[in-house]
């Protein structure tokens, strides 16, 4: 059971990063939304590597044992200089939503009709 | 013809070189910059049509990155090009260089181009990438510089709230649709300890964690493809966009549908026959879903296009019913996967992959041409334009003659595959199709009615053609769609078969890898 933790933080991250995403008014609420789905994903992948009693993988004065596989961790680390970079993007993107509207609420930032 | 495996990164390596030095060559002068991007999009191309030739006389041809041995663990990244890769590639170079030469006059009064021309690219290389990819953690990868790029780009005039907020929406709709398919990707790792779609396709299980991320991949490309109900945020960005943008955006949706494609077809292809649930074969279970969506995105897509008055989301909605047609193909190719109607299904959805982007690619290009002489989307406000724009005016009319499927044009001659075909799947799913065909014509006809004919506006009276960069541009695909439309047997023999037959004999995607040893 206490092995499973890390899967129920992850089920719970993305969940509430849905929540968010989808009830939430406020625009920086959303984009929190998709910082947490991220982290939901990251430590998902981050959990998959990990085999029990593992030691980080750095060869260079290991203590020897068993050591953690580094792919997942090099595909973590990729995915969260993306999630940077996507982040940055929107919180800019909010930033001019602002100055145009005057508003950080959804129901109000609706110029596009259908 | 054959050329060094190198030239298969060379494909991504040229315009992400490129997008790098862009802004040193903007330094010294803008028409040289202009120039260098164009030089650098036709270098491309030119690299994409020696690979194709390579590709579809001799075979599969990859490419690896990182550990050329088998020694454990294999950390490397493998580019691995068939039949249908190369088939996009050659989508998205044309389009792509299509575009850059109509943003010389079309975006000339613009600032800040030195970041459009990096921007454009990018997303270049990130379709390229996407397509051409043999690696699922790679092609997430690839997923999100196309997203990042083409949402910066939608954006790109954020003096107009509209823009923005398109921007915004599908930023958000991007983003989640990446991170979707990047637990789905853990999903796979975890279980088969591969990220190579050939090796990952030799080893699955059809257990119940890959039902799980076969749907979430799914669902998180067709959203990114945009078909409905996953739609919104289609004609908000197409509208928005400056018109060169739309066209290539039309691009990194049919990346993303590539996509599917590649997962459904190659990664999910040694279960589609196992019998799951409800005594039912996968391929049925998925191929009708598929169908479903189709019918549904081409009754939305052309019912939402009737009420538009503006032109550029008009043509968007076009765009969602065209995507459901060819969604209609593939769907009957995978429901029917087998038999010789199944096989004519995949070709006309795949032949269809390419004439949307050139039909739609076209249309956008005029509404950017119009945008361009009068400052104006809005339908209600255009009218007797073809006096003054004659160029334009043939143009529009061979694109959307194009899009409603009238021969002797190319959308004739893959729509009527799909006909065809989805008339032995059910005959119900063929007369709707059709009738939604005719439909778009009379959307159409009415959007011509109402730009181009009519008594000439004052206020219209002093307006130009549009400059020779923009007839240019638009010239070629004109062409390009009447050359298919004479010679449809030509472009299916050539280049849809090889690619129908790619996503087929999947077996041959796998062996490449698996017991060729790369």
């Amino acid at each position: 059971m206490i092995f499973n933790i890390p899967y129920i933080a992850v089920a719970a991250l993305i969940l509430l990063g849905l929540y968010a995403l989808i009830f939430k008014r406020n625009l920086i609420k959303m984009v929190i939304g998709i910082t947490l789905i991220e982290s939901g994903v990251n430590l998902f992948l981050i959990t998959l590597g990990y085999r029990k009693e593992s030691i980080a993988p750095i060869y260079t004065s290991s203590p020897g044992g068993v050591m953690a596989f580094p792919v997942p961790q090099a595909l973590t680390l990729t995915s969260i200089v993306i999630g940077v970079a996507v982040i940055a993007l929107m919180l800019s993107l909010v930033m001019h939503i602002y100055r145009h509207y005057g508003t950080l609420d959804v129901r109000k930032v609706r110029r596009l009709k259908e | 013809m054959n050329v060094p495996d190198y030239t298969v990164a060379l494909v991504v390596a040229v315009p992400l070189l490129g997008a790098f030095l862009t802004p040193l060559v903007g330094r010294i002068n803008d028409k040289l910059r202009n120039i260098f991007v164009i030089i650098v999009l036709v270098l491309n191309a030119f690299l994409v049509f020696l690979l194709a030739s390579d590709v579809l006389t001799t075979g599969i041809k990859t490419y690896v990155f990182g550990a050329k041995d088998l020694t454990y663990p294999i950390v490397r990244i493998l580019f691995e090009v068939d039949a249908m890769s190369i088939f996009m590639a050659i989508i998205s170079s044309i389009l792509v260089t299509v575009a850059v030469i109509y943003s010389w006059s079309f975006m000339k009064e613009n600032t800040g181009l030195d970041k459009y021309y990096t921007l454009i690219l990018l997303l270049t290389a990130g379709m390229l990438g996407m397509v051409l990819t043999g690696d699922m953690f790679n092609f997430f990868v690839f997923l999100e510089i196309s997203s990042i790029a083409s949402c910066a780009l939608i954006a790109f005039w954020t003096n107009k709230g509209e823009s923005v907020e398109a921007g915004f929406k599908y930023i958000v709709i991007s983003a989640m649709g990446a991170l979707f398919v990047l637990f789905a990707v853990a999903l796979l790792y975890g279980q088969y300890n591969a990220l190579n779609i050939a090796i990952l396709s030799n080893v699955i299980q059809y257990t119940f964690l890959d039902k799980i991320a076969l749907v979430l991949l799914i669902v998180a490309l067709a959203m990114k493809a945009g078909i409905v109900p996953m739609h919104m945020w289609l004609p908000d960005s197409y509208g928005s966009a400056p018109s060169s943008i739309s066209i290539i955006l039309v691009s990194a949706t049919l990346a993303s549908l590539y996509g599917v494609l590649r997962v459904i077809f190659t990664l999910y292809g040694n279960v589609l026959s196992v019998i799951a649930n409800f005594d039912i074969p996968v391929n049925v279970i998925i191929g009708w879903f598929i169908v479903a969506l189709a019918i549904i995105s081409i009754l939305i897509g052309v019912i939402m296009a009737l009420i538009q008055t503006d032109f550029k989301r008009l043509i968007a909605y076009g765009a969602v019913a065209e995507l459901g047609y060819m969604f209609l193909g593939i769907g009957t190719g995978i429901v029917a996967l087998g038999t010789a109607y199944g096989k004519t299904a995949l070709d006309g959805g795949i032949f269809h992959i390419m004439n949307d982007a050139l039909d739609v690619g076209l249309l956008f290009l005029v509404a950017g041409a119009i945008y361009y002489a009068t400052k104006e989307t809005s339908l209600d406000k255009l009218g007797g334009l073809a006096r003054n724009m004659k160029y334009t005016t043939v143009f529009f009319i061979i694109g959307f003659l194009a899009v409603a499927g009238m021969p002797p044009l190319n959308g004739f001659a893959s729509k009527l595959l799909i006909y065809e075909s989805t008339f032995q799947l059910n005959p119900i799913l063929a007369i709707v199709a059709i009738l939604c065909s005719i439909l778009l014509l009379a959307v159409f006809v009415k959007v011509f009615y109402s730009v181009f004919m009519g008594p000439q506006l004052p206020k219209f009276k002093d307006v130009k053609e549009v400059p020779k960069s923009m007839l240019f541009s638009m010239g070629i695909i004109a062409c390009i769609i009447v050359i298919f439309g004479l010679f449809p047997e030509f472009i299916i023999n050539n280049l849809v078969e090889p690619a129908a037959n790619a996503l087929i004999g999947y077996s041959e995607y796998i062996s490449q890898v698996v017991v060729g040893g790369v």
